[in-house]
């Protein structure tokens, strides 16, 4: 039975509707039209398709979009403000953090999901944060760097704003 | 691919949701986090009629502890929470490590401990420990509410001993009191989103040097998690030499029944249980430190 959804979707009120049967990734890619969230194994081990669920780095293949109802959902389209890039965003361009870029949303995503929580990780735990998202052709080296770079770019704009 | 189709149910009480399970029978299935029920699904092992969402039910997100009961986890805790945890940390680090070791992060800010335990997976990451601790999952039935030991949980591959109507509405672990130490280990290729090759949970009471009680429990061998009898007998009323903890580790393996598939051999397994039960009483002693992060 097809059911009315609402939820914060980028920071705005959204509408929806849909069957339960629908994925929190098809719902945005197929019926939202928010491609930047990639579909990968569907199976919850790639991460290709994470997401922010309040706050938390989920797969969003893994997720009903009737659990969003009242919940707050951020995808990659969502992290850029005022029409600039996010840092985290910035330093992958900046470091070469990918080549085919398929990995790189959800690498993003659970990049943001650590420094919103903890702004200075260890490389051991910026790795721990992308456990669970594959990359197959640049490798991590740079990608862990690119993390470890916004990390410090966030921490200086706030201790200088 | 397109999951199949089913009803969505949300009920806000274990009345409510206990009432569907016994009206709808065998298709509803309970889902908290949904990580061991969608991609199932999905491949079409799984299924269901009615997916019955106990997210919306209020109470059952929380950890706590006592000095008596010791350590409190509700059905809806997640185990990012539980792995991050100062009170778990502080009073039961190997529950906290054993919750790191499933899966991914991203799995884990969603999956619950509740729901690894009932999904009954052979492998799981968070059974063995219970087992060894001797927790108890409360559970709400439709007639009545009762508690069942975790050494009698698990029935076979994907078998819990909830009957119908039956929810889980948390995990009851011991304190570890004077003298007691506790580890999980488990043993994989990869750190993150591997299932174990073999996981060894080892419980000691010690009095000085001399082991006055244990429970080992093994994962990942067997079709259930499974105490390892022998090789507690052989650690108790010993001083926990190197020697006792390799013979205990060759009694493990007449206690496991492992299978071989895609990750290892049965032959393997039943000399990595050899190897980590020794680790794991080892490590027991020592304790966690920085390794918990």
């Amino acid at each position: 039975m097809k059911k009315i959804l609402t939820f914060t979707l980028n920071g705005e009120k959204t509408e929806v509707i849909c069957e339960p049967n629908r994925s929190l990734l098809d719902l945005l890619r197929d019926d939202l039209g928010l491609t930047g969230t990639k579909k990968g194994c569907e199976e919850a081990e790639c991460g290709a398709c994470t997401v922010l669920l309040d706050g938390r780095p989920v797969n969003s293949c893994a997720t009903l979009a009737v659990e969003c109802e009242g919940h707050d959902v951020v995808t990659i389209e969502g992290i850029a403000r005022n029409g600039e890039l996010h840092p985290i965003q910035k330093q992958f361009i900046e470091k070469w953090a990918f080549q085919c870029g398929y990995c790189t949303p959800g690498m993003i995503m659970s990049a943001k999901a650590l420094l919103d929580h903890n702004p200075h990780p260890t490389e051991t735990e910026i790795r721990e944060a992308i456990e669970g998202n594959l990359c197959r052709c640049t490798g991590y080296a740079k990608i862990v760097e690119a993390i470890a770079a916004a990390a410090a770019e966030m921490n200086w704009e706030a201790e200088n704003a | 691919m397109v999951l199949p189709k089913f009803d969505y149910l949300t009920p806000a009480t274990l009345e409510e949701a206990s009432n569907l399970l016994v009206e709808l029978g065998a298709g509803a299935k309970v889902m908290a986090g949904g990580t061991d029920i969608i991609p199932p699904m999905r491949d079409k092992v799984l299924k269901a009629d009615y997916l019955i969402d106990i997210k919306g039910i209020p109470g059952l997100d929380y950890i706590e502890y006592d000095e008596k009961t010791g350590l409190k986890i509700g059905a809806l805790t997640k185990l990012y929470d539980i792995q991050t945890s100062e009170i778990v940390r502080k009073y039961n680090p190997a529950v906290a490590k054993a919750a790191k070791y499933v899966a991914s992060t991203q799995i884990r800010h969603k999956g619950t401990m509740v729901g690894n335990i009932c999904n009954a997976s052979p492998s799981c990451d968070t059974g063995p420990i219970l087992v060894a601790m001797n927790a108890k999952v409360t559970v709400h039935g439709p007639e009545k509410d009762r508690e069942i030991p975790m050494g009698e949980f698990f029935k076979g591959v994907k078998r819990n001993a909830l009957q119908p109507g039956e929810i889980v509405t948390g995990i009851v672990i011991p304190p570890l009191g004077e003298g007691e130490h506790a580890a999980y280990i488990k043993h994989a290729v990869r750190k993150a989103m591997d299932l174990a090759i073999v996981g060894v949970a080892a419980w000691v009471k010690m009095d000085g040097n001399v082991c006055v009680d244990a429970r080992i429990c093994l994962g990942a061998v067997a079709i259930t998690p499974v105490r390892a009898p022998s090789a507690e007998k052989v650690l108790i009323g010993k001083e926990l030499t190197p020697e006792v903890l390799a013979e205990a580790g060759v009694a493990a393996m007449a206690d496991c029944k492992p299978i071989s598939d895609v990750r290892a051999s049965a032959e393997y397994r039943h000399d990595m249980v050899r190897v980590f039960t020794k680790r794991a009483v080892r490590k027991a002693l020592e304790g966690y430190k920085e390794d918990l992060t």
